[in-house]
């Protein structure tokens, strides 16, 4: 029997809030849900283990920062920031999120149903087995994927029209995927796009359907869809740039 | 290097100058001739409820009245008058002693815990910072100093300090550094309640100073006392802490004797040396202190200035030699010397 | 594309005494740059690839080499100096940035050396040091600005403040932050000994903790870097103290790369990336673009460590410093790392590492008299770096306000650096700038760490006696004690600003 633990977090700081969940972890709970959230921050911050946390509310900035392991489902949009320097574990957001989503991300999953802001993806990064996924069901916004390192940043385009420019700027590893095709103008130094091959859909197709599983859509017309996919022009973008004294 | 003296009565009875006269003087071989003062308190009693601020006026018709309008602005001054005097032969007046009896208008220090203390303090930052000829020497309630650039009798006799009755007085015999010609600058120092004489001259002026000047206090003469005088005011009336732990947090005790501490005084002293740490004194001194109620001396940790303490009755004697203290208690009854740090603390009865 | 510039004058010239030469090709050995190569039984020189690493000299067994600096003279020139000169032939060779390594060449007046420490005569007493005290512990961190008491039934009172976490320093000098990857993993190992044998504490820089280092690991500063490399919860909890790297003295307001060559198997584990990507670190910190972003950053990694280490931040000096400081002292951290503009780098833009920034000197005077008139001063201890090069630049800058310092490029000499700014190379025959197996193995960690360990050691002394000399036996009465420094031709607006008084006065 799983043990459930209900928080209810209003007008609660965002420390003993977090003292709360933490220690709801530690007790053995394997699900935290977390009720009446308005901004709270650093939720799920730096936090091992298995447990799910299930967020009703508006998530604050830096949510699930550092964390490694565990499930964060937010029921609202997130603000800045979520998914920041995450190690592994899974941050799904039935809204939408604010600026520099999985920012520096090294492992684990973010599902973002609704749109993502500015400079999503930045500087995610990966290293052998650990490599990040964002997966954004609506559109992202200019500078995607920028100083991208590794992993894999899946924008679906489910609401219309994709809003980023400048896509993979100074982008040095991993891979953009974006459903249908994708103006060169939008395109920054440093990125290129490649057809996706069927190898690469093979690969991307489990993570549309897991995405498509959690928010209740249907997987197989996005599986067969058209996609864009970005690459790095170089893995030294910079290397030209420079000479020696 | 100078000589200084404390002697206080815990039952308030009156002791008139001539003593502390006597006290001082025998320590002549400490001192230079270039500087003397005494403080006393409970001298006003007819003015009790008023500020007695003594004022230097290098020139009275020039300067007293930009003095009288500040404290006009700040308050009522009841009375004011020259403070009597009477030539010495060997004493050169450069400047003229004033005294006013003034009450501050509390309501100018909104939201104060002491908004009295608060607007003197402002008036003798404010005058005392700008040259205008003008020094506020001494501030408190019932309290007066009388000081000059000379032998401590020749100070004495100028002033007419026999005339004078205290139940706690402080005393100071400077052999002068700097500035022998101003009569401002030998101690003692005071800011209303806390007046200082001290034996020594610190090697953390200039991190004390910024200190205390980062909580709006203004160092004009340059001296330590005046810098003593400023930390015991802020640690003990605007941080609250007991006179006990605001001497120990001026002069603490070495990390080494810290860390054999049991855990609780441990803590405490760790915290007192955090938040304190630019408010502790280093180098030679000790310092003899008083407020209305206390009177206290301390030493540096390392113990460089002499202090001795005698008893004898209801008064209670600091002083740098013991000959002092026997030149004017010759029966006292106990004579000890306190180790360093550690401080002493007499409290008038209540 | 070729140039019309042919060979350029040659930097450094090598010569052997070929009478002193025993061929025992020792030089040959040593010299990763190629200088010396073998024609049959005689030594070759090509004095084009030397970088004056001294690696050669030092081997020589008899002597017999010898380096020139600038063997061959340009005409002179006060404007179109020889340095001059060769950057334009560079750049209008290559057309690009030039790279330079280790701290600033600009030839500047250096402050410290323009600042005069007091001694105690007549008036008060030095302090000998040998038979009384002198303390040099150091905490780091928040201190309280006042303290609350709770008055206990029986009268006693109880303190009711509770104190955050500080470290604990046996001595003001700390190793500041060169990241592995930068340096060799020997390196690393050493100072890490050297932290912990002297009661002090190092910085990993921004390349992650390598599992080698994690036996010292509560004398390790971890770094968190705009690029987060090797940056997880693990590392955080790691660490004694966790620094955020908002700037860097030599390279303010851009970020920095390791080149992918450097990205040995080894360093790609530290920062968790690719090996042979490179690994870049974008000038700003992505989550923080606007100063309230700032605490955001200081409180996630704080909630993330539940609030056990203090926080460090570490900006580089420029010139609205003190507002930076007032700014960075409000956002949560515990200590603000200055880096003035000599700080050492291993490769940044020459133009900003000779023309960015502003002396340490002046960084740490405006932030402590911007911090104490704010009321913010006991918020943060300030650690001042860049070019902190012997002791007396350490007690300085405790005089000008500085808690503690952070050497860097002291702490490779320590180990045998000669400062010939070729860190970029990866080729450091001391075998401490680089990865390479072989050079690497030259580095005995044990050798080097006494090194270090001595370095502080030395300096430590020499400041006790300065103090002692000074009548000061505690280093917070030292601290922002700028009655006891005095400037020798300084001018007067410097001093004003340094709130330092002329020497005489």
């Amino acid at each position: 029997m799983a043990k459930q633990v209900t928080i209810d977090a209003k007008g609660v700081h965002y420390t003993p809030l977090n003292q709360q969940i933490r220690k709801a972890i530690e007790d053995g709970a394997d699900e935290i849900v977390v009720n009446n959230v308005l901004g709270q921050r650093f939720i799920g911050n730096g936090l091992r283990g298995n447990a799910t946390i299930r967020v009703n509310g508006v998530a604050g900035g830096d949510l699930a920062m550092f964390m490694s392991g565990p499930t964060v489902i937010v029921d609202g949009n997130a603000e800045h920031a979520p998914g920041n320097t995450m190690d592994s574990g899974k941050v799904v957001i039935h809204g939408s999120a604010g600026d520099a989503v999985a920012h520096s991300m090294r492992g684990g999953k973010i599902f973002v149903r609704g749109d993502i802001g500015y400079r999503g993806g930045i500087h995610m990064k990966q290293y052998e087995t650990q490599r990040p996924i964002l997966v954004v069901g609506g559109s992202a916004q200019t500078f995607l994927g920028e100083y991208m390192a590794g992993g894999l940043l899946l924008v679906l385009g489910l609401d219309g029209a994709m809003k980023a420019r400048e896509i993979g700027s100074g982008i040095h590893g991993g891979e953009i995927v974006i459903r249908g095709d994708v103006d060169e103008a939008c395109l920054a130094a440093g990125a290129k796009k490649l057809p996706l091959t069927d190898e690469d859909r093979a690969r991307i197709a489990p993570v549309i359907r897991e995405f498509a599983a959690d928010f209740g859509l249907d997987a197989e017309p996005l599986v067969k869809a058209n996609y864009t996919r970005i690459v790095p022009a170089s893995a030294r973008p910079f290397a030209g740039k420079y000479t020696w004294e | 290097m100078c000589g200084i003296f404390g002697v206080m009565d815990k039952r308030r009875q009156m002791m008139d100058g001539s003593g502390i006269r006597e006290a001082l003087s025998i320590m002549n071989e400490r001192g230079s001739g270039e500087g003397a003062g005494y403080v006393a308190y409970g001298i006003y009693p007819d003015y009790r409820d008023c500020y007695a601020l003594h004022v230097f006026f290098d020139n009275p018709g020039k300067s007293k009245a930009i003095v009288d309008a500040t404290l006009e602005q700040w308050g009522t001054i009841e009375h004011d008058e020259a403070i009597p005097t009477c030539d010495q032969p060997n004493l050169k007046a450069n400047c003229t002693p004033w005294r006013y009896f003034f009450k501050p208008d509390a309501s100018l220090a909104p939201g104060s815990a002491s908004p009295e203390k608060d607007v003197v303090t402002s008036i003798v930052m404010q005058i005392n910072a700008s040259a205008n000829g003008a020094e506020i020497v001494s501030s408190g309630k019932n309290v007066g100093l009388f000081k000059a650039s000379g032998w401590p009798e020749d100070v004495a006799d100028y002033y007419r300090i026999q005339d004078y009755e205290g139940y706690i007085w402080l005393a100071h015999n400077r052999y002068a550094t700097s500035n022998p010609e101003l009569w401002e600058r030998p101690d003692p120092f005071n800011l209303h309640d806390w007046s200082v004489v001290e034996n020594g001259k610190t090697t953390t002026y200039g991190a004390n100073r910024r200190y205390v000047e980062s909580f709006g206090y203004n160092c004009s003469t340059g001296t330590d006392s005046e810098v003593i005088a400023y930390l015991i005011d802020l640690l003990t009336r605007k941080h609250g802490l007991g006179i006990d732990l605001a001497i120990r947090a001026l002069a603490p005790p070495y990390w080494d004797e810290i860390d054999r501490m049991p855990e609780a005084e441990q803590n405490l002293n760790r915290a007192l040396r955090f938040a304190y740490g630019s408010a502790t004194m280093n180098g030679p001194f000790t310092v003899v202190a008083a407020n209305p109620d206390t009177m206290i001396g301390f030493t540096d940790r390392g113990k460089l200035r002499p202090m001795v303490v005698g008893e004898c009755g209801d008064r209670l004697y600091i002083a740098s030699e013991e000959t002092a203290i026997r030149a004017m208690e010759p029966c006292v009854e106990s004579i000890r010397r306190p180790a360093a740090g550690e401080p002493v603390i007499g409290r008038v009865a209540p | 594309m070729s140039s019309n510039f042919g060979s350029m004058p040659l930097r450094y010239r090598i010569t052997i005494d070929r009478e002193q030469c025993m061929e025992c090709g020792r030089c040959v050995e040593n010299c990763p740059y190629g200088v010396f190569r073998w024609d049959g039984n005689r030594i070759l020189i090509n004095s084009r690839n030397c970088t004056a690493c001294h690696r050669c000299l030092t081997y020589c067994p008899r002597d017999a080499i010898m380096l020139q600096e600038h063997p061959c003279d340009y005409r002179s020139h006060p404007v179109w100096t020889r340095a001059v000169r060769e950057s334009i032939y560079n750049q209008s060779r290559t057309g690009k940035i030039i790279l330079a390594g280790m701290g600033s060449v600009a030839n500047l007046p250096i402050i410290f050396d323009h600042l005069m420490l007091d001694a105690c005569q007549v008036t008060t007493p030095p302090t000998d040091p040998l038979r009384e005290p002198v303390e040099l512990r150091t905490y780091l961190g928040k201190k309280p600005s006042k303290l609350d008491f709770t008055q206990k039934p029986n009268g006693d009172v109880e303190l009711s403040t509770e104190l955050t976490p500080n470290l604990m320093l046996e001595t003001p000098i700390m190793l500041g932050h060169m990241s592995y990857g930068a340096l060799s993993l020997n390196a690393h190992v050493a100072m890490a000994r050297a932290a912990k044998e002297t009661g002090t504490y190092m910085g990993t820089g921004e390349g992650g903790l390598h599992p080698g280092l994690y036996p010292y690991q509560d004398r390790m500063i971890v770094q968190v870097a705009s690029g987060r490399f090797g940056v997880n919860v693990d590392y955080l909890e790691r660490g004694a103290a966790i620094e955020l790297k908002l700037g860097q003295g030599a390279k303010p307001g851009i970020g920095g790369h390791l080149p992918g060559e450097k990205v040995s198997a080894d360093v790609s584990r530290t920062r968790m990336i690719p090996q042979g990507s490179d690994a870049i670190s974008p000038a700003p910190h992505h989550d923080i673009y606007g100063i309230e972003d700032l605490p955001q950053l200081v409180n996630s990694v704080k909630e993330a460590t539940e609030r056990k280490k203090p926080i460090f931040a570490k900006i580089a000096a420029v010139n609205n410093n003190a507002e930076n400081v007032a700014a960075v002292a409000r956002s949560g951290v515990d200590a603000i790392a200055i880096d003035g503009f000599r700080g050492g780098t291993g490769a940044a833009p020459r133009v900003f590492r000779d023309h960015v920034g502003i002396p340490i000197e002046v960084a740490i005077a405006t932030a402590d008299q911007e911090l104490r008139k704010q009321g913010l001063r006991n918020e943060v201890s300030l650690i001042a770096c860049g070019s902190i090069r012997e002791s007396t630049d350490v007690i300085k800058a405790i005089a000008l306000g500085a808690d503690a310092v952070y050497i860097g490029t002291a702490a490779l000499v320590a180990m045998g650096c000669r400062v010939c700014g070729n860190c970029y190379q990866g080729l450091c025959p001391w075998g401490i700038a680089t990865q390479r197996p072989d050079l690497v193995a030259r580095l005995d960690p044990d050798v080097a760490s006494k090194q270090i360990a001595n370095l502080i050691h030395a300096w430590t002394l020499e400041i006790t006696e300065l103090m002692g000399a000074a009548g000061i036996n505690s280093i917070e009465s030292l601290r922002g004690n700028r009655d006891r420094l005095r400037g020798y031709m300084l001018d007067e607006g410097l001093l004003e600003i340094l709130d330092v008084k002329s020497v005489g006065a």
